[in-house]
């Protein structure tokens, strides 16, 4: 491609709005999610889970199950060929279980045949006994990691101190798509698994230890992705679908039910965290302390790293001359926890939240003035010791999110009794509503952290076809929503003035590219398409209707260290991400309902890539955060789920959530290709201590705890003390 | 009848629902499924020109009946209306509340000229989406309504 000077530049690069290419068969329905697979011959396959949070597996008996008429496989532990186990970092979850299970919902025997009625009526005929053993919950749970930091001067005081112990609860991802995926074996003996994922080539990895097939033989491959918020990043069906069709011979086909789903996948840690803060009577902060207890479940999944980011922004981004942070997950034998949006900042922000507006209150000022006049900046160093490199505009946020217009008081007198706290199912006039505000602003790591080398890998080849360029963008990156295929592709047209872009579906035939997860995957799969688009472009005029031009290149973000396990101090992070929130909400204070009436965010983005795109990542952000804030959380009792479906787990719908008012700020990050940041996750960070701020500010409670239930808005009790 | 064609679906078992029955039996899989209890609206489906969830009505229910789903809201390539303001508004991320929340918007058209923001609001409260906040939705249903103004 010769380059002159008057050639107008290719549409649907970086920065415009460009729509997304699944657009049109996801509205017609042609999309094929990997629930809507199917091939010849398929087979169905289900999972026996044990009923039991904790007990001794005292036999197994399938033969009533094998003997049913069209059941092709019944496998237990002894028929999983390679390791026993799998894990992203710790291999200790079994594929199956053999001698005890540790949660409730623990995969123990895994059913094929013809057809999904016959396999759910044989998995009704397996038999285990067990022999139920104590649960271990949250009070003595055995310490997986243990993150301390030590910052600064260890024997301070302050003149004035504010402390409050805070909780959250189990938050689940909900995406909509449940699990699935095919599983087809190949000629070779090995197997082509298409599924719903995060990250193939973690998964690729513990299909073949666990199946004992090579990588080469283990082929994955995307299928639509209904949703993912961090909660498809651990193995669900992968590995028994595998082995279902391996054993059977057959395509399996797996699909979880949303009962199943809750069962199925990692959960959000709930949190138990007791803080203090210290400060000068002028408002500096001094010290802040604070105990975090992280309650991981049965195995390690992504704890060590999820309690990693919990100590690390335990203090949010604000400068503190000294802090004492211990940050612990613990194994239980509740529900398996791991990744979620947000990753552990969630948690803490909502304390470290609440505890600056406690220290404005006692100090008599205005909440975000404190945050301003305490806020974190570059130059400055977090409590790890690592200097703040790029952008860290914590007051500038704060001050444009203040300016921004709150939306008019109709608190009083709302024109509609569909405008109530609790819609028409309010029965009052409104008498006992009041308007609150409340703010709150967090940070997270943007990548993985602790010396992780989370490289991506694109591969992209321009080819003639009839005449004219295109270009072909294959990587290993997982589309589950986000909109990453409309965005590699801008990067490409960008690089190669070529409008003709095709992003490829993602598999294990190419490099890894990582997770799609800790809001990394435009930063570093985007930074492999634009390596790979620069080589191909200095090779363009090899171009020819023989041949084509094609480079992989791989990117890798500058290294990191891990956390000193005594001092807590070291570089452990590639990059932070800011946001603030101020959410605006009426509380009828005698029936303890809530309406959330608007939520306004300023969020640093780097550079907007699409805009609109950057925009339903905050704006969908922000509803997973009110979501944790007022409705959403897994309940449990002696380890046992209570409420896994849809009518009993709630997740915000249409008329919970409100108009939210986007200020999107622009700083370039030096770091990252084109400047840009991730966006993902930090809408969910203090969006969540944002409404229950204004929660506190309506109805004058305390509100320890996430998420704010009716009958906390109604009682005056509260677990919040202050010295 | 489903999408204007008689269809006769084999294997139908007495306890499917018509969701199953779509999905599984006719290979009209744009239906989702995401709770088969009522919940979600991503089953959503026109029965005689009524929006139901279809994971709520049994198979046999449907039988004789005139079925519509999201893959029969097109004309040809023709988008419906709907469908492309949902695309235009930036509506869709994963997907899968698309089906489902498109038919409902569409739904919502047909019934109201002028739907307030509330009454829009009311006509979706049946849908989950987990990704996109609603915002976007909202805005594509407006999209939908002034492009039909004009
Ligand atoms: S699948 Fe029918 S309402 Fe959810
Ligand atoms: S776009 Fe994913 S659930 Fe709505």
């Amino acid at each position: 491609m010769a380059s002159s000077g008057t050639r107008t530049l290719v549409r649907g690069r970086i920065g415009e709005l460009v729509l997304r290419p699944d657009g049109v068969p996801k509205v017609t329905g042609a999309f094929q999610f990997a629930s809507d697979l199917s091939r010849e011959g398929m087979a169905w396959g289900v999972t026996v889970r044990s009923p039991h949070a904790h007990a001794r597996i005292a036999a197994i008996d399938v033969s009533e199950a094998a003997a049913l008429h069209g059941v092709l496989a019944v496998l237990t532990h002894a028929d999983v060929p390679g390791r026993k186990t799998y894990g992203m970092e710790h291999h200790d979850q079994p594929v199956l279980a053999w001698d005890e299970v540790r949660y409730e919902g623990e995969p123990v025997v895994i059913v094929a045949a013809v057809d999904l009625e016959t396999a759910r009526l044989a998995a009704a005929r397996v038999r285990v006994h067990y022999e139920e053993l104590p649960v271990v919950t949250w009070d003595d749970g055995i310490v997986l990691r243990h993150v301390p930091i030590r910052h600064g001067d260890q024997e301070v005081s302050a003149e004035v101190v504010v402390s409050g112990t805070y909780e959250v609860g189990m938050q689940d991802q909900a995406f909509l798509g449940p699990e699935s995926g095919l599983a087809i074996p190949a000629e070779d003996g090995g197997i082509d698994l298409h599924v719903a994922t995060q990250w193939l080539h973690v998964d690729q990895e513990q299909v073949a230890a666990s199946t004992g097939l090579t990588l080469e033989q283990t082929r994955l491959h995307l299928a639509g992705v209904g949703g993912a918020f961090g909660g498809r990043e651990d193995v669900s069906m992968q590995i028994h679908a595998s082995l279902l069709a391996l054993r059977s011979g057959r395509p399996v086909k797996m699909v979880y039910t949303r009962e199943e789903s809750f069962y199925g996948h990692v959960h959000r840690h709930p949190a138990r965290m007791r803080y203090e803060h210290g400060a000068t009577r002028d408002g500096r902060l001094v010290y802040v302390k604070a105990d975090v207890l992280l309650d991981g479940g049965a195995y390690a999944s992504s704890s060590p790293a999820v309690v990693s980011n919990a100590a690390t922004f335990a203090v949010g981004p604000y400068r503190v001359e000294s802090a004492t942070i211990d940050a612990t997950v613990t194994l239980t034998n509740n529900p398996p926890c791991g990744a979620m949006r947000g990753f552990g900042a969630v948690q803490v922000a909502f304390a470290h939240e609440a505890q600056m507006d406690r220290l404005a209150a006692a100090l008599g000022i205005d909440p975000v003035d404190l945050r301003i006049a305490n806020a974190l900046t570059t130059g400055d160093r977090m409590i790890t010791g690592q200097l703040v490199e790029g952008p860290a505009p914590v007051a500038e946020l704060l001050e444009r999110l203040r300016a921004m217009p709150l939306p008019p008081d109709t608190a009083m007198l709302p024109s509609d009794q569909r405008d109530l706290p609790g819609g028409l199912a309010n029965v009052t006039h409104g008498e006992g509503v009041r308007r609150g505000v409340g703010y709150a602003i967090g940070f997270k790591n943007i990548g993985f952290s602790e010396g992780f080398d989370d490289y991506a890998t694109a591969r992209v080849r321009v080819s003639l076809v009839d005449g004219a360029p295109r270009v072909e963008v294959h990587t290993a990156a997982c589309e589950v929503g986000q909109g990453l295929v409309t965005v590699l592709a801008q990067i490409a047209r960008t690089e190669l003035e070529i409008a003709d872009v095709v992003v490829l579906q993602a598999d294990t035939l190419v490099g890894s590219a990582g997770s799609t997860s800790a809001s990394r995957q435009t930063w570093m799969t985007g930074g492999a398409v634009r390596l790979a688009c620069e080589a191909v472009r200095a090779r363009l005029h090899e171009l020819s209707p023989e041949r084509h031009v094609e480079e992989t290149a791989e990117h890798h973000h500058r290294p990191t260290v891990p956390l000193d396990p005594v001092t807590g101090q070291g570089d452990s992070v590639v990059a932070l991400a800011f946001a603030a929130h101020r959410a605006v909400a009426d509380v009828d204070c005698e029936l303890g309902l809530v309406r959330v009436v608007e939520i306004a965010t300023s969020q640093d983005v780097g550079r907007i890539i699409n805009p609109i795109q950057c925009e339903g990542q905050i704006q969908g952000g922000i509803a997973q955060g009110l979501g944790l804030a007022v409705m959403e959380e897994i309940q449990l009792g002696a380890g046992r789920i209570r409420n896994a479906s849809f009518t009993d787990y709630l997740i915000p719908t249409v008329l919970d959530m409100p108009t939210v008012r986007l200020d999107i700020l622009e700083t370039p990050h030096p770091l990252a290709p084109y400047g840009l940041n991730g966006v993902g996750e930090p809408p969910t960070i203090a969006s969540t201590p944002a409404v229950v701020a204004a929660l506190r500010d309506a109805s004058g409670i305390a509100l320890a705890r996430v998420p704010v239930r009716p009958e906390d808005l109604t009682t005056s009790s509260s677990s919040v003390s202050s010295s | 009848m489903v999408n204007g064609t008689a269809r006769v679906a084999d294997g139908v078992l007495e306890s499917d629902s018509l969701l199953t029955m779509l999905r599984e039996r006719l290979d009209l899989p744009g239906s989702k499924g995401a709770c088969e209890q009522g919940e979600c609206g991503s089953c959503s489906v026109y029965l005689d020109g009524v929006l139901v969830c279809s994971c709520l009505v049994l198979a046999a229910q449907a039988d004789g009946h005139g079925v519509l789903t999201v893959e029969g809201l097109a004309d040809g390539d023709r988008l419906d209306p709907v469908q492309q303001a949902f695309i235009d508004a930036g509506a869709v991320q994963c997907g899968f509340c698309t089906p489902g929340l498109v038919l409902a918007a569409h739904d919502l058209l047909g019934r109201h000229r002028d739907p307030s923001d509330l009454e829009i609001r009311e006509a979706l409260a049946g849908n989950l989406c987990r990704c996109t906040g609603y915002e976007k939705v909202l805005d594509a249903v407006r999209l939908a309504l002034a492009r039909r103004s004009r």
